[in-house]
């Protein structure tokens, strides 16, 4: 399944907190796309998601908003 | 970030646990601002997890945090940090996390005698017994100091292998960071939390202040932290955007306050925080002016939109440096 996440208005560590929610109803190979405006997302969402075992399987960044792929284990 | 290593290399099981008050400094005020760009904008904690190569909860408390920073049963420190307070409601989060997980106890990064309020070694039973963690709370670089825990007494944790700091000084910490192996220490001392930062809480008691109660919105602590806040009067405070990276964030709540910005040269976008009348709609466009590329010219168009949707543009001068009043700066 696919699910979506507008973290546009959200700062840093909000998307993180909102992705793990998401998470928390997704089963694994689920598909998550967050939509992000914070650049810290850069870095948090893809260490989160290292410590978690989730894989990021796209990040796009131009143009603005940031669009980050998320495949669940 | 070494109390979790020490219990790591006793073969026990250990994630984090990071709690989101909403005056956390890291993440947000270093992704607002461009200026910091050079900087790499990580997440301390995340940063943390992935050096011990464990799982790290983040976890949203705004809602709940707000009375422990609104009515501290044990005051505050320095500024507004109800140090104390914020400990025993982490712990009891932690607690409450733990039996939900499957976990047997807690372990903190405290040590006696580091800080002034919160680790002194008479506090430190308060923050066990407030949370209801009592002997299941265990803080591995000082427990020889302490009691010993329900950890300790099983057998799951060796006390002889922990050492035991105490007093302020960091130096055997960081020896003890080096011999793990740890280039880079993260030891948060109060710098992760703008409720120690003076500045900043200027500006949450003018907020309440003019608010006239004790309380905020995540929103209203996000803006604290951004931009320079100006009070020309009584009734109205600006939030004026220092650089790209903070006008791009004040522009997301354009919709929620009165706004200016320069429309004939670069500047910045402002916000305007309380009920304006037209006479000071021309002077929070002269103070928008004044900081605006342009404030050296005579002439500089700001545009004022409203709340209700009515919105004017005109020409005006900047404000000259003195007309700026010491006393406008929250
Ligand atoms: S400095 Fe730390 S203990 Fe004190 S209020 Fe802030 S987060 Fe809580």
């Amino acid at each position: 399944m696919k699910k979506n996440i507008d973290a546009r208005h959200l700062l840093c560590p909000l998307p993180v907190i909102r992705l793990a929610e998401t998470i928390s109803t997704c089963q694994p190979k689920d598909e998550i796309e967050m939509l992000c405006n914070d650049p810290g997302v850069l870095q948090d969402i893809p260490a989160w998601c290292r410590v978690h075992g989730h894989r990021i399987t796209a990040i796009e960044q131009n143009p603005l908003p940031i669009r980050i792929t998320v495949l669940v284990a | 970030m070494l109390a979790a290593k020490l219990i790591l290399e006793q073969g026990i099981v250990v994630e984090g646990l990071n709690f989101f008050t909403g005056f956390c400094v890291e993440g947000h005020t270093h992704a607002i601002r461009r200026q910091r760009a050079g900087r790499l904008k990580r997440n301390n904690a995340l940063w943390v997890a992935e050096q011990l190569g464990i799982k790290l909860h983040i976890i949203d408390v705004v809602e709940e945090y707000k009375t422990v920073v609104l009515n501290p049963k044990h005051g505050y420190g320095a500024h507004l940090n109800p140090c104390l307070d914020c400990k025993v409601f982490m712990v009891k989060k932690a607690k409450n996390w733990m039996e939900q997980h499957g976990f047997d106890f807690i372990v903190t990064g405290e040590v006696v005698g580091q800080r002034p309020m919160s680790q002194r070694k008479e506090t430190m039973p308060i923050v066990a017994k407030e949370s209801g963690a009592d002997d299941r709370l265990l803080r591995p670089l000082c427990a020889e100091h302490l009691p010993k825990t329900l950890p300790e007494r099983e057998g799951w944790v060796d006390r002889s292998k922990l050492p035991g700091f105490s007093g302020r000084g960091r130096k055997p910490q960081i020896e003890l960071a080096h011999s793990f192996g740890f280039k880079e220490y993260s030891q948060p001392a109060g710098g992760c939390c703008f409720l120690t930062n003076e500045h900043y809480t200027t500006k949450l008691l003018d907020l309440w202040n003019h608010k006239g109660k004790r309380d905020y919105e995540l929103d209203d602590i996000m803006l604290l932290k951004v931009g320079r806040h100006l009070r020309p009067r009584p009734h109205f405070k600006m939030i004026i955007g220092r650089e790209e990276g903070e006008n791009n964030f004040l522009q997301g709540y354009r919709d929620r306050f009165t706004h200016c910005y320069p429309l004939s040269h670069k500047g910045p976008f402002a916000l305007v925080a309380g009920e304006i009348s037209e006479e000071d709609v021309a002077l929070a466009a002269g103070v928008t002016a004044r900081y605006s590329d342009a404030k050296a010219e005579e002439r500089v168009e700001v545009h004022v939109a409203h709340l209700d949707g009515r919105s004017a543009s005109s020409v005006v001068k900047p404000l000259l440096p003195e007309d700026i009043l010491p006393s406008w700066y929250v």
